[in-house]
């Protein structure tokens, strides 16, 4: 069973088809890339994936319900969450805040229980610190557990981002280019910190500039131009294909 | 003891102490009356900080809601012959689901267009009040009989300063909980917040409803304390005020609204003294504030210690 199936795909944004009919599946518990030229529609896609845009047409179904038009909350309820190209990061928040707010779903938000301040929210609150701080463990930001995140670095953000999805225990989890603007060191700890998402039986979905991290860690590629699929398969397949080549590097 | 020493339970016990000790500094009933004054707009302002300060949504008529629980509890306890207390929950209820079904329309702007629409919203509610002078008097407003059992102006001193810590005490509550994160989630990013499962939409309706019930009590307890009410307190310069008072104390800091409605409601009457000049420097004091202190007032204050701490 495919746990995300997309169907005759399409938006258009003022007579661009930014997407064009685009149909492929993502299986469970692998590492999937979606590559292509500056343009092709991959944050589109994923735009459209998660619900920030809503398609012109076609379909979306997630774990065989169909999601198409579904709001970004109500789709990480179901167990999808995304980082970003552009960091949204909550710059008024900690860094630990920024994760625990990643825990929204999992803990009491009664409106009541919070404005009184009862035991439960409290009790709630400091078990999700704790969770948290192993999430920003596992990335490698612990010691900035306490720090505003105004004042962190770059890279440090980008991991914080993917601790934050985390935090809302995704099935599949969207990463759009989470190596741009890094330096190849702080590229290879994303390298590794997806590797090890991925151990964890979570479906990664990766959108990145990278080539050589993309044919390290992919287990499949899809690879996009114009806005329609060009081609799909492994490292290996893709890497071959005459149209991919063409593509990169015109002709 | 480490309770104690956060600023949460710290700052509390500080205001409660104020509160306990203000009367014995206080000469005379001028200067009681301001101490209530201060009160009530600091509770308004806590509301009101929720809002602005934490979840990032301006409001530019939060005077109407104020009014709305004035009028209400004026036009059901003299017209309608109803209990005050009474009143005062309806009032508020009537305020909350008015802001309930106009908060998803206009929340969905942003910017200057929400300051706008909430601009607008106010203006119109402060012409219903003004124009429907068979039920509110028109301009020349209303009077209403008070509480009976409060009997003297210190009873309201302490009534109010005790909602006052109970206000101080909820709103903190609230920011230091899943919704209080969800609410600056909100302020920080919308999109980023939606991907974890936040509905930015219904925490904004939850706290724009939230911020007008809180100024429709103050409005209720008002109209009861002065035994009158004119349209003015529904007017768009009392909406502005309450705002600079959020903005002047310091966003997203609940003292910072508690303090800056203190510095503003004290300021214009130690003012006095300059007669025409007042306005003139009431103005400049609020743009060196702005120009000096962006952050407003008690958060810089904050920052400043926390250096101190560190070197």
């Amino acid at each position: 069973m495919s746990l995300l199936k997309v169907d005759n795909l399409s938006i258009v944004f003022g007579g661009v088809k930014a997407i064009d009919d685009l149909s492929f599946t993502i299986e469970p518990g692998k590492i999937h890339s979606i590559i292509g030229p500056n343009g092709a529609g991959k944050t589109t896609l994923f735009n459209l994936i998660t619900g920030v845009y809503t398609p012109t047409t076609g379909t979306v179904l997630y774990e065989n319900e169909g999601v198409t038009g579904f709001k970004s909350y109500e789709l990480a309820a179901r167990g999808m969450s995304r980082t970003f190209q552009n960091l949204q990061i909550f710059f008024n928040m900690t860094a630990i805040e920024n994760v625990m707010v990643g825990a929204h779903l999992h803990l009491n938000r009664g409106f009541f229980a919070s404005f009184f301040g009862l035991p439960t929210i409290k009790e709630g609150d400091r078990h999700c610190r704790e969770t948290c701080l192993e999430l920003l463990d596992f990335v490698g930001l612990r010691h900035y557990a306490d720090t505003d995140t105004d004042s962190m670095p770059y890279g440090a953000l980008k991991r914080l981002e993917i601790a934050r999805a985390l935090a809302s225990k995704p099935k599949i989890l969207l990463l759009d280019e989470p190596a741009a603007g890094l330096n190849p060191a702080e590229s290879r700890e994303i390298d590794e910190v997806i590797k090890k998402v991925a151990e964890r039986g979570i479906t990664v979905v990766l959108v990145e500039h990278d080539m050589k991290m993309v044919m390290e860690i992919s287990d499949h590629i899809l690879v996009l131009d114009y806005g329609r699929k060009l081609t799909e398969g492994t490292a290996q397949e893709v890497r071959n294909n005459p149209d991919v080549i063409a593509a990169y590097l015109g002709g | 003891m480490d309770k104690l020493k956060s600023p949460r339970t710290g700052g509390l016990l500080i205001l409660m102490a104020i509160i306990a000790v203000l009367p014995a500094f206080l000469d005379n009933a001028f200067q009681v009356e301001i101490a209530i004054l201060i009160f009530f707009n600091a509770i308004v302002c806590i509301g009101l900080n929720l809002l602005i300060g934490y979840a990032g949504q301006i409001s530019l008529g939060h005077g109407a809601f104020v009014g709305l629980g004035a009028y209400g509890s004026a036009i059901l306890t003299a017209h309608q012959g109803w209990d005050p207390l009474l009143s005062m929950v309806a009032a508020a209820t009537f305020t909350g689901v008015l802001c309930f079904v106009i908060a998803r329309p206009i929340l969905k702007l942003k910017g200057h267009y929400l300051a706008m629409a909430t601009l607008g919203m106010g203006i119109i509610i402060s012409i219903v009040i003004n124009t429907e002078d068979q039920l509110t008097g028109g301009p020349d407003g209303m009077y209403v009989d008070g509480l009976s059992f409060m009997t003297s102006q210190i009873h309201w001193y302490w009534l109010i300063g005790a909602v006052l810590v109970f206000s101080v005490w909820a709103s903190l509550n609230l920011i230091h909980s899943p919704i209080g994160r969800a609410l600056r989630a909100v302020h920080g990013s919308e999109v980023a917040a939606e991907v974890v499962g936040v509905d930015t939409t219904q925490y904004k309706v939850l706290i724009f409803v939230v911020s007008g019930v809180f100024a429709s009590v103050v409005g209720s307890l008002g109209v009861y304390y002065s035994n009158f009410v004119t349209p003015d307190i529904a007017g768009f310069f009392h909406s502005i005020e309450l705002v600079v008072m959020v903005v002047f104390g310091g966003m997203a800091s609940t003292f910072g609204a508690v303090v800056g409605a203190a510095i503003l409601t004290i300021l214009p009457q130690v003012l006095t003294f300059l007669h025409d000049f007042e306005h003139l420097v009431f103005g400049l004091i609020l743009m060196l504030t702005m120009i000096f202190l962006p952050k407003g007032l008690v958060p810089t204050l904050a920052d400043l210690f926390k250096k101190g701490d560190k070197s």
